[in-house]
């Protein structure tokens, strides 16, 4: 009868294994730097923090949680982007298979949907802590800025995925929000100063959203490319400024008084 | 069912709920803090972390990430089981909801239409949102209360970040989510939704409470002098106060500092101003100009 240790040596010495793991852990100071430097996903973190980095009542774990609530939202979007066609034929139905048709359907949406909701909620309430400590302060200025971005990416994020479901609710939120569009001044056809730049409902900033003159087929599938694709996509890069920044400008901010 | 149950059990109106006391929860907790610390720095003691010992990443850090992405992710799955996300009828462009209401986290700027033109509400104010919080860093340039919660320090920043952030943005989002019902009207949590009501109250501009027609040449040139003295004078109020009190201050931010600043105040504090203009003395419009009405 093999002991547990038995197996676990033999499983380590196996030819896998050690492809995969490099070393192996022996809770040294050597290895506990290693495990963070030597692996992908970990080496964001520098090898020691401060001990405010740990304790919860300083940063309350917000920026974290936001990014994990990213990942939810990633992996969640790439599933039910199998399920869903943005053309408004079929974009209500999809959601209504989702429902009724695809297993687990109801419980992908609702954890897209909240969420999202969760998202834009715990990013508020980043902000809210980094201006409280006073982090945005030098050296973290342009950190702050990127950190502004990234919530208005949030905003947007949300709200061209508001459209996809092609129900009423989306309809009408994204008609009242896309019409301010059209009140822009100069580039809105509603907006002061637009007469003397020639400007119609078929010119204006409120088409370039919507492909358009008013929500339709063309505004669902831009909604849809500016949820599923662009802004995803300027955000990770945005993601990577930020997270790159709070390493080279010193990590957690600390007391400088 | 009682109406405002009603209202706060809708699947998209949970989210604003867990929202609100969040946010109570973590401002409570900031504040307490700020107090403590302010606390500490009277005494001339060190503030929370201003010690620190640095701990290694793997695992104390490691550990407590995966413990709140394991809250997290079983937070939102019980969401997920609990609600179910709500889908309505097929988006149908004649059929106009009343109210139609934009994302949630837009509700703020939807409410300050009562207030203001879009062009104002929906373009410029939430693109000087943007900005001001983009200017922050640059503007502020008290060097202390950096890397810790303090209020004695900083109190006016945290003063005018509050205000905007938990009335202007997080109380107007509150608002039009459970207060305000068909027509955009007004309702309290016990009243019940009526889509046949109508509110007949005669608004008027600035001018006419002087009996004189806002869009007629003499009202033009009061609402311009109105407008244009509130900025102006906004703008040199706060130099004379400081220039007489706190001259250092004054060259420490130099001019475009100061102009930013003071611009970016003004223009918050608008909004309150024209909220209890329209809300008290019914005032639709202080100026009005062949292009744009304010």
């Amino acid at each position: 009868m093999k002991s547990l240790n038995d197996i676990t040596g033999s499983v380590k010495k196996n030819l896998i294994w050690k492809s995969i793991f490099r070393r192996d852990y022996r809770n040294t100071v050597r290895d506990r730097a290693q495990a963070v430097f030597g692996n992908v996903f970990l080496h964001l973190h520098p090898v020691q923090v401060r001990e405010s980095a740990v304790k919860l009542r300083f940063t309350w774990g917000m920026g974290g949680i936001t990014f994990f609530a990213f990942i939810i939202l990633v992996i969640t979007g790439v599933v039910l982007m199998f399920y869903y066609h943005p053309s408004i034929d079929q974009a209500y139905t999809d959601i209504k298979d989702l429902e009724f048709q695809v297993p687990f359907g109801v419980i992908l949406r609702n954890l897209h949907r909240w969420g999202a909701h969760f998202m834009v909620i715990v990013v508020m309430i980043h902000m809210f802590r980094v201006f409280m400590t006073g982090s945005y302060k030098a050296p973290r200025q342009f950190n702050w800025g990127i950190g502004v971005i990234l919530l208005v990416m949030t905003f947007l994020l949300s709200f061209t995925g508001y459209l996809t479901p092609w129900d009423q609710l989306g309809f009408w939120a994204i008609t009242v929000g896309t019409n301010m569009g059209a009140a822009t001044p100069l580039l809105g056809y509603q907006g002061p100063f637009s007469e003397y730049l020639h400007i119609t409902p078929y010119n204006d900033v409120r088409f370039a959203l919507l492909g358009g003159a008013q929500v339709g087929g063309n505004a669902l599938l831009r909604s849809y490319i500016w949820h599923c694709v662009a802004i995803p996509l300027f955000a990770t890069i945005l993601m990577f400024v930020h997270f790159w920044r709070v390493r080279k400008d010193g990590g957690i901010s600390k007391p400088q008084k | 069912m009682n109406p405002f149950i009603e209202i706060i059990t809708q699947p998209d109106n949970i989210a604003i709920v867990i929202m609100v006391f969040m946010v109570t929860f973590f401002m409570v907790w900031a504040f307490q803090q700020a107090f403590q610390n302010d606390r500490l720095l009277a005494a001339g003691l060190p503030v929370d972390g201003e010690n620190d010992r640095f701990v290694d990443t793997f695992k104390p850090l490691v550990r407590i990430e995966l413990i709140i992405a394991i809250v997290v992710m079983v937070g939102l799955t019980i969401w997920s089981i609990a609600v179910d996300a709500p889908l309505e009828e097929i988006a149908n462009p004649t059929i106009t909801p009343n109210p139609a209401k934009a994302p949630w986290y837009f509700l703020g700027l939807q409410e300050l239409l009562v207030y203001f033109d879009p062009w104002l509400a929906g373009v410029v104010l939430p693109s000087l949102i943007v900005v001001g919080l983009l200017a922050i860093p640059y503007i502020d340039i008290n060097p202390k209360g950096n890397g810790y919660y303090t209020f004695s320090e900083r109190k006016y920043a945290v003063i005018i970040f509050s205000f905007g952030f938990f009335v202007l943005w997080l109380l107007l989002i509150v608002i039009g989510v459970f207060f305000r019902g068909p027509g955009w009207l007004w309702y309290w949590p016990w009243q019940e939704w009526d889509h046949s009501r109508v509110v007949f109250e005669p608004t008027r501009d600035l001018t006419a409470l002087i009996g004189i027609d806002s869009r007629s040449l003499p009202g033009f040139i009061i609402g311009a002098l109105v407008v244009g003295s509130y900025m102006v004078g906004g703008m040199i109020a706060p130099y004379r106060y400081w220039k007489k009190n706190n001259p250092e201050l004054l060259t420490q931010l130099g001019m475009v500092r100061y102009v930013t600043i003071v611009f970016l105040f003004i223009t918050m504090m608008a909004i309150p101003i024209k909220m209890v203009l329209r809300l008290v003395f019914l005032i639709k419009y202080v100026w009005i100009t062949p292009w744009f009405s304010v």
